[in-house]
């Protein structure tokens, strides 16, 4: 069980990361993953049934992905809808978009074709064991993911995406248009929301329209319990309190499902749960500030 | 180097509570004028600014930049002949990010590309143009912007405003929120870099002295006009009385209360 809620972690942890990318550094609140995560998962379960290679698979989800996001960002940039909105409409659609692709099913099975994990899995064959072969396969990704992420905002895009979220005026007087830069955050944070969706397919064994419910939800919940763990400002530092805020949320998400009936606490508690901690965290970080900076504001 | 011609601008246009803050206005700022612009509140100073850097769109006429007409052009494509610092010291700089990623990003204008640039010889570079603002900045380029005073801050951005080599600069009044020797600080520095860049400057302030002392030409505006605009040989020889008087003439009303007074007023005793 502990390596599931690590694998399970890891997975999530690259939704979380493109949650923590829309809405800490472009402060840009995106509501399409919900509907871009169950479209990673749908678009990985199509290809494979089509015979495609898992890479392919994975590719194809991660543009998927960026295109949802595309999609939100030119919602709001061109018709000045609030973000808000804009990704709640771009998630609706999503739900119609996901089932077309699932050839109009509501959820496809992946028992009997090859995916990551079994090859994974065919590796790790008389090596390790299976379990922690996944869970060492799930590590790499998330390290090459993080590690890419870090460099990206090292980059002078990535900085100007750091500023674009803090001083928006100071971006537009740098003759940079910060509707662009929107496209391409929004783009690259819902491909990673769609890439774990493909991942949380394949591990689950199958793809359902209906993974992504609250999806969002759980991705802010890990951002913030990563921000509990681990005070600084570094991006290093940033992007990897989110994994451990991920891993840490799928264990409080077990403990509740396995030992929850002690309390007569059913698995359907567990959204009531992840929005608690969400407003737990938002207090406490706001008394935080109030006690630590003396009234002044932040 | 700028042309405005014949804007005008209007709040709520078609409304009963229409409002027009820019009428009729004509100027041309030639390449290497420093202008400075006074004038009460409401007189039109930022909204001005707001028109000429494209945050806002003109309700009739044209805005030309060194001979091109942007009056259409959206405020990041103008951006990069502008180097605009407003009053508000924590406008010009992304606080939550270091000394030297604020200067990355402002080092020079237009779309940024996934490359990694801030290397040893871009610092040293930020470095040698931190040093010439005497604050100790050149030592705590790993420092976040948050933790300099405002003084520090709005030297930084308006010394990360001429590094990106705009062709004018708008200054907004961009010492008032500044204790008198932080204002005196940013303001050396200010006359220094216009020289130094050969800038052409229009710069707002609310400080009669200021906008005496400072500047080849000086521009006068109430309620959306151009009420006063001098120069040259004239503009030496100004007096805050003289100017004072020159306002009366042409308003023919009472100076009384006005809030211009306040600043410029107190050093009229000699």
């Amino acid at each position: 069980m502990l390596e599931g809620i690590f694998v399970e972690g890891l997975i999530y942890a690259i939704m979380a990361l493109g949650v923590f990318f829309t809405f800490r550094i472009l402060d840009f609140p995106d509501l399409t993953v919900d509907g871009s995560f169950p479209l990673g998962a749908v678009i990985m379960a199509t290809s494979l049934t089509a015979g495609q290679n898992p890479l392919a698979g994975l590719l194809l989800a991660f543009g998927g992905g960026v295109l949802a996001g595309f999609v939100t960002a030119a919602i709001h940039n061109r018709l000045k809808v609030p973000h808000l909105l804009a990704g709640i409409l771009t998630m609706t659609m999503l739900y119609s978009v996901n089932i077309r692709i699932l050839d109009n099913r509501a959820n496809l099975p992946l028992l009997r074709v090859d995916t990551v994990l079994t090859h994974v899995a065919a590796w790790a064959e008389n090596r390790i064991p299976v379990e922690w072969a996944a869970l060492i396969f799930f590590i790499l990704v998330v390290l090459i993911i993080k590690l890419a992420l870090d460099l990206f905002f090292h980059t002078d895009m990535g900085l100007v995406f750091g500023a674009l979220g803090n001083n928006e005026q100071m971006v537009r007087v740098q003759g940079v248009n910060p509707a662009t830069l929107k496209l391409i955050g929004v783009g690259l944070s819902n491909g990673l929301v769609a890439l774990s969706g493909a991942f949380a397919a394949q591990y689950q064994g199958f793809a359902d329209v209906n993974l992504g419910q609250g999806i969002v939800v759980s991705g802010l919940a890990s951002v913030m319990l990563g921000e509990f763990i681990i005070k600084s400002n570094r991006i290093g530092m940033l992007t990897l309190r989110v994994i451990l805020g991920a891993i840490l949320f799928k264990a409080i998400m077990y403990l509740g499902r396995f030992y929850g009936y002690y309390i007569n606490m059913t698995p359907n508690d567990l959204k009531l749960i992840a929005g608690i901690l969400i407003i737990a965290s938002l207090a406490v970080t706001n008394y935080r500030r109030i006690r630590g900076k003396g009234g002044t504001a932040a | 180097m700028i042309r405005l011609e014949n804007l005008a601008c209007t709040f709520d246009a078609g409304t009963p509570n229409a409002k027009t803050v820019i009428k009729n206005f004509n100027l041309t700022v030639a390449a290497g004028e420093f202008v400075t612009i006074i004038g009460s509140n409401g007189a039109g100073k930022t909204t001005l600014f707001n028109l000429i850097s494209g945050s806002l769109m003109p309700t009739s006429g044209r805005v030309w930049i060194k001979d091109q007409d942007v009056t259409a052009h959206p405020e990041y494509k103008r951006a990069r002949y502008l180097g605009r610092i407003f009053q508000d010291p924590l406008a010009g700089t992304a606080s939550n990010m270091t000394l030297e990623d604020n200067m990355m990003i402002t080092c020079k204008k237009g779309f940024k590309w996934p490359v990694i640039s801030l290397n040893r010889k871009m610092r040293a570079y930020f470095r040698d143009q931190l040093i010439h603002l005497k604050m100790g900045l050149e030592g705590r380029m790993k420092e976040n912007v948050s933790s300099l005073s405002g003084g520090q801050r709005q030297a930084l951005t308006l010394l990360m405003m001429v590094l990106s080599r705009p062709a004018i600069a708008l200054l907004d009044e961009h010492t008032a929120a500044l204790d008198p020797r932080n204002a005196a600080v940013v303001m050396d520095l200010t006359t220094r870099f216009i020289r130094e860049h050969r800038l052409t400057t229009l710069m707002i302030t609310h400080n009669m002295n200021h906008a005496i002392a400072y500047g080849s030409r000086l521009l006068m505006m109430d309620a959306g006009e151009i009420i006063i605009d001098v120069s040259g040989e004239e503009k030496a020889h100004l007096t805050v009385p003289r100017l004072l008087e020159m306002f009366a003439d042409i308003r023919r009303e009472a100076f009384g209360n006005d809030e211009m007074l306040l600043t410029g007023g107190r050093n009229l005793g000699h």
